[in-house]
């Protein structure tokens, strides 16, 4: 836990101080809800039934652009190879890793969600705000889980920008889906939980599935 | 004192079809100096980069202390194991204070504090130490790569061409260290292409060619000239 730990906060330290991967993924994310915003009228009928469509694909666009820059830090001066040939396993620097692309998206998405419900006037539930929380927690792990292994895999890549997308959407679809419909049937005020459990269990089984695999072949992404 | 060895037994690297290194044949004991010469493409980075953990052998053994490399736990051979490289290994973002604490504290030192000072002391970055790297220029950058490979008292230690960059001030504060560090009977392995300065550090000198030992022989059996004739021989 100690040097997972380390890797997180070596992590922390250097994006609170150049502050370039949270800001573009944050104005990148502002953008596609604006964008979304001008394509949708805001308090149309049914909206709701795609508001959770809107907030995810935004969401997941500022993700993919804070993972392309995830390993950009351990490239530079080859640091990947530094913490490679340190007493620290494969493993340990996977969840170092995995831990900071959460931390920045789940803030990413903590200031996004109150300028989305303001942008497309929607009404939402007290009441449902924890399992809107526990929704975006669940996605994000699955989200980033995959991502960081991904952001590893293509950061040696001439084409890491087109890369990353191309290798991680389709691996996450199962995390979008299931994240897309809790959040939109907890944008819809619903009283009955039943839908929004079975899909934070699916979220939550894929989380476990994708996190287990990518830590297990992490040593095998890092090498030759 | 404790008697390192390393023995290097047909060791060969593939990479697709071709040979990075073929069946190399190499021993080492506490105290030694070898000096690795050759050509670019020869496959010196490579067998540092074996030898650093960082790439797996195709075929053959390496034994640390009569032990094959590959029995030993991953994290406690790490630990007996100093690179400097091409690469530095440090964050530009971070202060050479806080890289160096972090990868003392990676390895798990004691007293890291007094440990980070006395190899910043060394190589003489102490009143730098708050500074960004990003701000160090290439030399004093490489000056802390090197205070970073020291940091946790290798048993053995694997330098790829570790003078680039360094002013004269650099290059005697590295002999120095390296002096210092063969006398405390351990391990050194130097890729140079630099003839005379392998000659003059070394205790063996070796020339690889197309991934294998063209030549291997004690320093103290060559001079200068001789060196120089037998590396035009060998790589030409």
């Amino acid at each position: 836990m100690k040097k997972i730990w380390l890797i997180l906060k070596k992590d922390l330290l250097l994006e609170f101080r150049t502050k370039e991967s949270f800001v573009s993924m944050l104005t990148f994310c502002l953008l596609v809800i604006v964008v979304f915003n001008f394509s949708f009228e805001a308090g149309r009928a049914g909206l709701e039934k795609i508001a959770g469509g809107i907030l995810w694909v935004s969401f997941i666009f500022a993700g993919t652009l804070g993972l392309t820059r995830s390993f950009n830090a351990e490239n530079e001066n080859g640091c990947l190879q530094g913490l490679r040939i340190s007493p620290v396993e494969a493993g340990q620097i996977y969840f170092g890793k995995l831990l900071s692309n959460c931390f920045f998206m789940l803030l990413v998405e903590f200031l996004i969600f109150p300028v989305f419900v303001i942008f497309f006037n929607l009404s939402v539930s007290l009441s449902n705000l924890p399992l809107l929380f526990l929704t975006a927690f669940l996605g994000t792990i699955g989200f980033s889980a995959v991502g960081t292994l991904l952001s590893a895999v293509s950061s040696n890549t001439k084409l890491q920008e087109v890369m990353l997308p191309i290798l991680l959407f389709p691996v996450v679809v199962p995390v979008v889906i299931g994240s897309v419909e809790a959040t939109n049937l907890l944008l819809t005020e619903t009283k009955d939980f039943t839908d929004v459990y079975e899909w934070l269990k699916i979220l939550a089984s894929f989380d476990g599935i994708f996190v287990s695999v990518c830590y297990l072949i992490f040593d095998f992404a890092l090498g030759e | 004192m404790f008697q390192n060895s390393i023995k290097v037994s047909k060791l060969s690297k593939q990479f697709g079809r071709n040979y990075a290194l073929k069946e190399i044949n190499l021993e080492l004991k506490s105290g030694e100096l070898l000096a690795i010469l050759g050509r670019n493409g020869a496959g010196k980075t490579t067998f540092l980069k074996i030898l650093s953990t960082l790439l797996k052998q195709t075929e053959g053994e390496i034994l640390f202390n009569g032990v094959l490399l590959s029995d030993f736990p991953q994290t406690e051979i790490k630990r007996k194991i100093g690179l400097i490289s091409h690469n530095l290994f440090l964050y530009s973002g971070l202060s050479a204070l806080e890289n160096l604490t972090f990868f003392a504290k990676l390895y798990d030192l004691e007293n890291p504090t007094v440990k980070i000072n006395e190899v910043l002391e060394k190589v003489g970055l102490i009143h730098r130490k708050n500074e960004l790297v990003r701000n160090y220029s290439r030399g004093m950058q490489q000056r802390l790569g090197i205070a970073r490979a020291f940091l946790h008292n290798p048993e053995i230690l694997l330098l790829d061409e570790p003078y680039t960059g360094l002013d004269q001030n650099g290059t005697e504060i590295l002999n120095n260290l390296l002096k210092m560090f063969n006398s405390q009977e351990k391990i050194t392995i130097l890729v140079t292409h630099n003839i005379e300065q392998g000659l003059t550090l070394s205790d063996k000198v070796t020339i690889f060619e197309n991934g294998k030992v063209a030549f291997i022989e004690q320093s103290k059996n060559l001079n200068l000239e001789e060196m120089r004739k037998v590396y035009k021989e060998f790589v030409s």
